[in-house]
């Protein structure tokens, strides 16, 4: 039966500062900060660490009452204070929360009065602020703007250099890793941000970090006005949101858009651009990869041919997860996302023009009662989204492939990965694996050789 | 290694016991300094934990979505029936809902979600901006609770209104509101309440057999697998047993001064503290000594099997140190006990909540060197966990990959925990969770002892 609707149950998106939070993580040596109540850094802390399993402070102005009356620049600035002494960090971003936002605090006012009237103390810290309301979008937008604050902060002009920019979009820190090596096969110098891949992926300690290790130096932020070009990951990030956008506008520092590169064809794309930028073939090692991804298509082709699948999670990787399924013939009977940006139906009509002969049906905007009332309709054979479609996998026996942000229900969810040749055959393997996993146990023979 | 020192403002709540040295009260009750990342939460988070275990109720969170998101199926609270608990609502507050108001947003939230689930009551949390957009949340769960026949109740819970303790009271308000709505028709006399147990991992359902077995009624179990209808007739209890004194005593003594219904507190943990949580109740009715005597005979069986079965732990485990750092005092009293009776010591103990009281009793129960600490950080907490060499911490979700990364064994004691740790079972996976983390061969590979880099 349906029901009228207007509470969101189940939410299938996180709310905006969660994003902004692991941006700055991505930043070297940087404490994230939240303007707000105690809680939402806590929560925040406890929900990242769920996946990742690495320890992340972020820090909060701890608003009280009188706070929220008097407003909370005297909280931040304590804060403020506070983080410096105790992190001696070289970054701090400030990320609002919904609090401070509704009582409307001045938070670039009270950031400049605050390098004012602190001046002489310990080295100031660069502090970069994010606007992350959380009555708007979802953490992926806090993710973006904190990516765009952190440059439109540090970004400046100079004289033209080889590096190019890499805004790579919330991925794992495997892919973050992967991106790397490529940039340093092609042998081209890059500035990713941001660059968790250590920071929230790292080795033990033999004395305790403050800041862990790892992430993108401020200084190379600052040179990202002058590189040759930027490359942005996300078909529904537009450039007056992006980071890249924003160094187009004021650096005239070009701006390649791409969807986030996952199955052979956007692969192909990031690969010929990286050509064309740096003027070299792909390294062999690439090629090999792909050739080897092909070879498994071929493999394992009839296992997933027409399988129904619904897809969920963050508009840009339903879309770039949406490309690779279509590529190796799989249907995304639903396109689903909590997002709202608007754009979603139309990348994926893009990408596949005939979506709705094929049966491709797209939502934005939704939680996960609506897609488990759809998935009651579809009937799909699969699910893939992240760790929160479990509950309505186990109850209507849909087996859940889970990737992207979060998975706390399974191990190495910061190790997987996504992205390019690798990622794409990962992913693959990963789902022949569910279907073959799937017949053979509902198998009354047993077969040993599926 | 780099010295770590504490935050200027947060020397008063920390103290380390040395002999001849003038003893001052550790500063607790306060609220977290700000810009120190506290391992607190807010008045939400500790309103949310208190109330979540209400199987047959709906809990609508009345803000923007990240308060329940991040609050959805998080405790490892069982139900033996309806599972209501493990969804997640909002109204997920937009812009234009903070500019004219949430309240049309709320009623239709809550109209639509009691028709389409049938919950005995519903419970609607207001977050942060809720009060600063000035919603009248009373008035919508009044207008709501008259249409649908059912308890409304809000829970005033803005999280930056006080600390967690606060958002335990405003839980406690709203169950106060329940108790004495029921008929206490057949309660007999020989019966108590279990107040702040939670039923993590069925914890509920041991400790409920074990009054049982003695001839003691549990009315209600405040909220451990949580029903509507029990909490309303818990005024007809004969006593009141409250485990997690932190989230529950306020509502013990408003039991008392209201019914009249005198509290004890318990604790589950450990086969000291669970044996007299048992006698204790078992005193409170000298004049049936027959639930004595079935007290003696539930601790001499459960004992008879456990005990042996510990040695094998303890023999391994003398000698290591612990570190406790977890939300109760009181749960700390219960530890620092449990871990003596498998060998360990404690070198660091700690809470996010603790009151004078209890820091007070820790001081006395703890050894020389022991660090006290209230309230504290991961900065703080790395730095004694290494200075003191400890070989295991016990605390939540937020503590343990500290633990991890320094290479050392860990313990979840929190509202996570999908392995039941109270009760004389509950020692017993205590001892092996805490066994098999320790002396796992894994930590040679790490930094402290000796592993590169």
């Amino acid at each position: 039966m349906k029901h009228a609707k207007t509470a969101t149950q189940n939410a299938c998106k996180l709310c905006n500062p969660l994003g902004a939070c692991l941006a700055f993580r991505g930043i070297e040596n940087c404490v994230p900060f939240l303007h707000g109540s105690q809680g939402c850094a806590t929560y925040i802390r406890r929900y990242l660490i769920s996946h990742y399993k690495e320890p992340i402070d972020i820090a909060s102005s701890n608003f009280h009452e009188e706070t929220a009356v008097f407003g909370g620049s005297h909280n931040l600035k304590i804060g403020l204070k506070n983080v410096s002494d105790q992190y001696k960090p070289k970054v701090i971003g400030v990320a609002t929360t919904c609090l401070s936002e509704t009582i409307g605090d001045d938070v670039p006012g009270i950031l400049r009065e605050y390098k004012k009237e602190f001046k002489n103390g310990s080295p100031m810290p660069i502090l970069i602020h994010a606007s992350t309301p959380s009555y708007q979008g979802s953490h992926i937008d806090g993710f973006h703007a904190a990516v765009r604050a952190t440059v439109t902060t540090l970004a400046e002009k100079g004289e033209e250099q080889s590096v190019i920019n890499l805004f790579p979009n919330m991925v794992s820190p495997a892919d973050l890793r992967y991106l790397k090596e490529i940039f340093a096969d092609f042998q081209a110098p890059v500035m990713l941000l941001p660059d968790y891949s250590q920071t929230m992926d790292g080795g033990p300690w033999g004395e305790y970090h403050r800041i862990p290790p790892g992430g993108t130096p401020a200084s190379a932020i600052v040179s990202a006005g002058s590189a040759a070009a930027s490359i942005e990951f996300g078909s529904t990030l537009e450039a007056s949101k992006s980071a890249a956008g924003y160094l187009e506008e004021a650096f005239d520092v070009p701006r390649y858009h791409l969807s986030l590169p996952i199955g052979i064809k956007e692969s192909d794309k990031f690969f010929s651009l990286l050509e064309t930028l740096t003027g070299k073939a792909r390294p062999e090692k690439y090629e090999d990869e792909r050739r080897r991804l092909i070879d498994a298509y071929a493999d394992g082709h009839k296992y997933v041919f027409e399988k129904k699948v619904i897809l969920y999670g963050e508009e840009d990787l339903v879309v770039a997860m949406t490309a690779f399924l279509s590529e190796i013939g799989m249907t995304p009977v639903l396109c689903a996302s909590g997002g709202k940006s608007g754009l979603l139906k139309k990348r994926i009509k893009e990408l596949i023009p005939d979506m709705e002969e094929l049966g491709i049906k797209v939502r934005e905007g939704v939680d996960f009662v609506d897609i488990e009332d759809e998935a009651k309709v579809l009937k799909p054979d699969f699910l893939i989204g992240n760790s929160k479609g479990y509950t309505m996998s186990r109850k209507n026996n849909i087996p859940l492939l889970r990737l992207g942000f979060p998975v706390h229900d399974r191990f190495g969810g910061q190790r997987m990965h996504h992205l390019g040749y690798r990622g794409t055959q990962e992913l693959f393997d990963r789902i022949v694996n569910t279907v073959i996993e799937q017949r053979q146990n509902a198998s009354s023979i047993g077969y040993t050789y599926m | 290694m780099e010295k770590i020192t504490i935050l200027e403002g947060r020397q008063k709540q920390i103290f380390e016991k040395k002999k001849g040295v003038a003893q001052p009260d550790i500063a607790c009750d306060t609220s977290s300094l700000s810009g120190s990342v506290s391992q607190r939460a807010c008045v939400f988070c500790g309103s949310r934990v208190v109330l979540y275990p209400v199987a047959d109720a709906i809990h609508l969170v009345h803000g923007p979505i990240g308060c329940a998101a991040y609050t959805w199926d998080i405790r490892g609270a069982v139900s033996s029936g309806p599972e209501l608990h493990r969804l997640s609502f909002s109204t997920d507050l937009q812009e234009m809902d903070v500019i004219y108001g949430g309240e049309k947003k709320l009623y239709h939230s809550l109209i639509e979600l009691i028709e389409q689930y049938k919950p005995k009551a519903a419970f609607i949390y207001s977050t942060c901006i809720v009060g600063l957009i000035g919603d009248d949340i009373e008035a919508v769960c009044k207008k709501v609770a008259k249409e649908t026949g059912i308890p409304v109740l809000p829970v005033h819970s803005e999280g930056f209104k006080g600390t967690k303790k606060d958002g335990y009271k405003a839980a406690c308000l709203a169950l106060m509101k329940l108790i004495g709505t029921g008929s206490t028709e057949n309660i007999s006399k020989y019966s108590i309440n279990i107040l702040g147990e939670f039923n993590l991992a069925g914890e509920a359902w041991i400790i409920r057999n074990y009054y049982e077995k003695m001839g003691v009624e549990v009315v209600a179990t405040l909220t451990g697998d949580g029903r509507i209808d029990a909490v309303r007739r818990a005024h007809g209890a004969t006593l009141n047993v409250v485990q997690c004194s932190g989230s529950m005593t306020w509502l013990a003594k408003e039991m008392e001064t209201k019914y009249g219904i005198p509290y004890i507190r318990v604790s589950y943990f450990g086969i000291e503290d669970m044996s007299k949580s048992l006698y204790d109740v078992a005193k409170y009715f000298p004049d049936r000594p027959e639930i004595m005597e079935a007290a003696k005979q539930v601790v001499s069986e459960e004992v008879k099997t456990l005990y042996p079965s510990l040695q094998k732990f303890k023999k391994a485990l003398t000698g290591k140190k612990a570190a406790i750092y977890v939300g109760g005092a009181f749960k700390t009293f219960s530890l620092i006990k449990a871990l003596r009776s498998i060998g360990m010591s404690v070198v660091l103990a700690g809470s996010q909540t603790g009151n004078k009281d209890d820091y007070a009793r820790l001081k006395e129960m703890c050894d020389e060197g022991t660090v006290i600490v209230d309230d504290s950080n991961p900065v703080e907490l790395s730095k004694f966990i290494l200075e003191k060499e400890a070989d295991l911490l016990i605390g939540g979700v937020k503590e343990r990959p500290i633990a991890f990364k320094l290479g050392i064994g860990f313990c979840d004691h929190n509202h996570e925990r999908k392995i039941p740790l109270a009760g004389f079972v509950g020692m017993y996976n205590f001892a092996l969770e805490v066994y098999q983390s320790v002396m796992s061969p894994v930590w040679q590979f790490a930094p402290r002892k000796g592993g590169t880099l």
